[in-house]
């Protein structure tokens, strides 16, 4: 039986959170993320967690990367100012194999920019925020429902793929109250939890680099039953630094690796009215919302167009766009930043199709008219030619 | 015999240590070993996590839960493994750069909280992996590599600094004084919420080479010359105590710490479930 429950983005994340298993957050107020901190420190002590406010983003980073090592499922949430400064823990993270979620809502920059404003300026830097080379998981929803079905997911994947993924909001959809069926589904999800049982003799030491013969790394396995050490120092297997070349090449390609053979599984995109269109728009977030009514309004316009929703923005979800450049004739991209997607998918654009980019940074949202003059003008143009 | 105990906790596999032959920090390691052999410590059931940093290597040489982590950042990771895992015991280590300058901050708030965690402090009053510059404990008019002219700054004072922003355990010591070293390590472990032992050490690579005492012994000459007992310390005029090392206990109370409040917090929940029939 599904309920009916209303929510704002925020909540549904930190419940979501809950919901998976997640029983440490740590986090520094900053608008527009603080609900998910206030809905968290009201709920974890109910559930046997623990909830602290750190004295700023770096050490609430530390904070979860900490808790995560020693065995409990943890999270954070900022905004960009903030979201800025965890890098150096984020890297840390990766390096380490860390399974954590970090929530970005994303809102106006650079610097302080407009705090109470949306905005998608973070597309880059949650690819390559922090140094080196790295891949990343992040998922972008667009309604507070998939707010909360794609919280669960980011934990799954965090301790599937053992890394932090990226659980990215705009500040719309942070504080947008919004209705929904809880289905059955949601509330019963599929939970990847945390190996707690297995038996080490005591002069044993945890190896937590160990791959596995599918070439991902092993499960982590929590302090206390056995011990192990973890260190931000390009390292073997065992965890203690090796400085040697070949080690280094090893262990970076199979932080790339890991999440790169895997993109297929790990990308979830959602498709409207694609088979026959010729004209695509790629939207995520909020923007995703504003280009599905655009569409609708195009169709009852006759212009053949679909709409290609990404919520794993990355990894990029290369193969289906790389198909979608091949059957489509132009692209329309809008974005509340100055095209950072638009660069990204124009990498695989071999074919030299149209791409019109839609580009909107004064912390107003790209409305459904504006997408729709778009598709128009674009329309327009092919069948002049 | 007591070095069996200590070599227990040793990961030999990992020596020779990065160390300069004659750094303090083998001092302090073994010190830290001394103390935890004496309570007996499970090694899977403690965590110890340092920054970056000379005397954060530290971590790679001692069979525990081990974390080497970011610069300045030891005490923040040691926040989230005790609250997530209070029955682990946590101890972050660091030199006074990585603790007092980029991680002054997680410093004073951890102590502020009363988290319950073990700070042993490397204070050897420079930046020696980094190649020898002038760090927040280098005293004024000392040379440094970046300090060639002498240091214009001013030194902190950990202890006031950890007593200040409200640690319950607070000591210092050199690595001159080793018996008193294990003690209050000793003393800080056992100790239920924030505790700090600072260790004044040698580096005689950089600040004794900068500063005319460029053998280790000259350091622990230094440190022996210039160290007073803390009861002996009450009754010197200010003038008489400058330029000397205070050591001893100068802090050791109890007092309710976050971890404490918050598990109160979470038993009250816990009943409120139990009277509800069990409800999650």
């Amino acid at each position: 039986m599904s309920r009916m429950v209303i929510m704002q983005g925020n909540e549904a994340c930190a419940l979501a959170a809950l919901k998976a298993g997640c029983r440490f957050y740590a986090g520094y107020p900053i608008t527009p993320s603080s609900e998910v901190a206030e809905t968290m420190a009201r709920e974890l002590p109910k559930v046997g967690g623990t909830f602290i406010q750190m004295e700023d983003e770096i050490s609430s980073a530390a904070a979860i990367i900490g808790a995560s090592l020693s065995g409990v499922k943890s999270m954070t949430a900022t905004s960009g100012p903030g979201f800025s400064l965890m890098q150096e823990g984020i890297g840390y993270g990766v390096m380490t194999e860390t399974p954590c979620v970090f929530v970005n809502v994303m809102r106006g920059g650079p610097s302080t920019g407009m705090p109470t404003k949306p905005a998608q300026g973070d597309i880059m830097q949650l690819r390559w925020g922090t140094h080196g080379d790295h891949q990343i998981i992040a998922l972008y929803p667009s309604t507070v429902e998939e707010v909360y079905k794609y919280t669960i997911k980011a934990f799954n994947y965090a301790e599937k793929y053992r890394t932090p993924v990226f659980l990215v909001m705009d500040e719309t959809l942070g504080h947008m109250r919004e209705s929904f069926f809880l289905t059955d589904e949601e509330e019963n999800p599929e939970i990847i939890q945390r190996i707690k049982d297995t038996e080490f003799s005591d002069d044993e030491l945890f190896h937590p680099f160990d791959l596995g013969e599918d070439r991902t790394v092993a499960p982590l396995v929590g302090m206390g039953k056995t011990r192990f050490h973890v260190s931000g120092l390009v390292h073997d297997e065992t965890g203690f630094p090796a400085g040697q070349a070949e080690v280094a090449e090893k262990m970076i390609k199979h932080l790339d690796s890991k999440i790169r053979m895997y993109s297929e599984e790990i990308s979830i995109y959602e498709e409207y009215m694609l088979s026959d269109a010729e004209i695509v728009v790629v939207a995520f977030g909020t923007t995703a919302r504003s280009a599905l009514r655009a569409v609708k309004m195009a169709r009852s316009d006759k212009i053949p167009v679909g709409l290609f929703k990404p919520v794993t923005i990355w990894p990029a979800p290369v193969s289906r766009i790389k198909k979608l450049f091949r059957s489509a004739n132009a692209f329309i991209i809008p974005e509340m930043n100055m095209g950072q997607y638009a660069q990204e998918l124009s990498k695989l654009n071999k074919t030299n199709k149209h791409i019109e980019m839609l580009n909107k940074i004064n912390g107003e949202l790209i409305t459904p008219e504006e997408i729709l003059d778009s598709i128009t003008k674009v329309w327009i143009q092919l069948t002049e030619i | 015999m007591s070095s069996t105990k200590y070599f227990n906790y040793l990961r030999k596999n990992t020596l020779p240590t990065v160390w300069c032959p004659g750094c303090g920090n083998g001092i302090i390691t073994k010190a830290f070993l001394e103390a935890a052999g004496n309570l007996g410590l499970d090694k899977n059931k403690v965590a110890v996590v340092s920054g970056i940093g000379c005397s954060s290597r530290v971590t790679g040489y001692l069979d525990f839960n081990t974390m080497h982590t970011l610069h300045g950042r030891a005490v923040a990771f040691a926040t989230g493994v005790k609250l997530a895992r209070p029955d682990l015991k946590v101890v972050a280590m660091g030199g006074d750069g990585d603790m007092l300058a980029i991680g002054g901050n997680h410093f004073i708030h951890a102590c502020r909280r009363n988290m319950d965690i073990t700070i042993i402090l490397f204070n050897n009053s420079i930046y020696g992996m980094t190649g020898g510059q002038y760090s927040p404990t280098t005293p004024n008019k000392s040379i440094a590599s970046t300090a060639p002219y002498g240091n214009m700054e001013y030194q902190f004072d950990p202890v006031q600094l950890a007593t200040t922003a409200g640690a319950t355990y607070v000591a210092r010591s050199t690595v001159y004084h080793f018996l008193q070293t294990v003690k209050y390590i000793q003393t800080a472990l056992s100790h239920k919420g924030m505790s700090v032992v600072e260790i004044i050490s040698n580096c005689h690579t950089y600040f004794g080479r900068y500063n005319k005492m460029s053998k280790p012994s000259d350091m622990q000459e230094f440190f022996k010359t210039n160290s007073v007992q803390l009861a002996k310390a009450k009754e010197m005029s200010k003038e008489e105590l400058t330029g000397k090392i205070v050591v001893g206990e100068f802090v050791n109370e109890e007092k309710p710490g976050y971890l404490e409040s918050y598990q109160n917090l979470q038993g009250t929940f816990e009943v409120d479930r139990e009277c509800r029939g069990g409800e999650q």
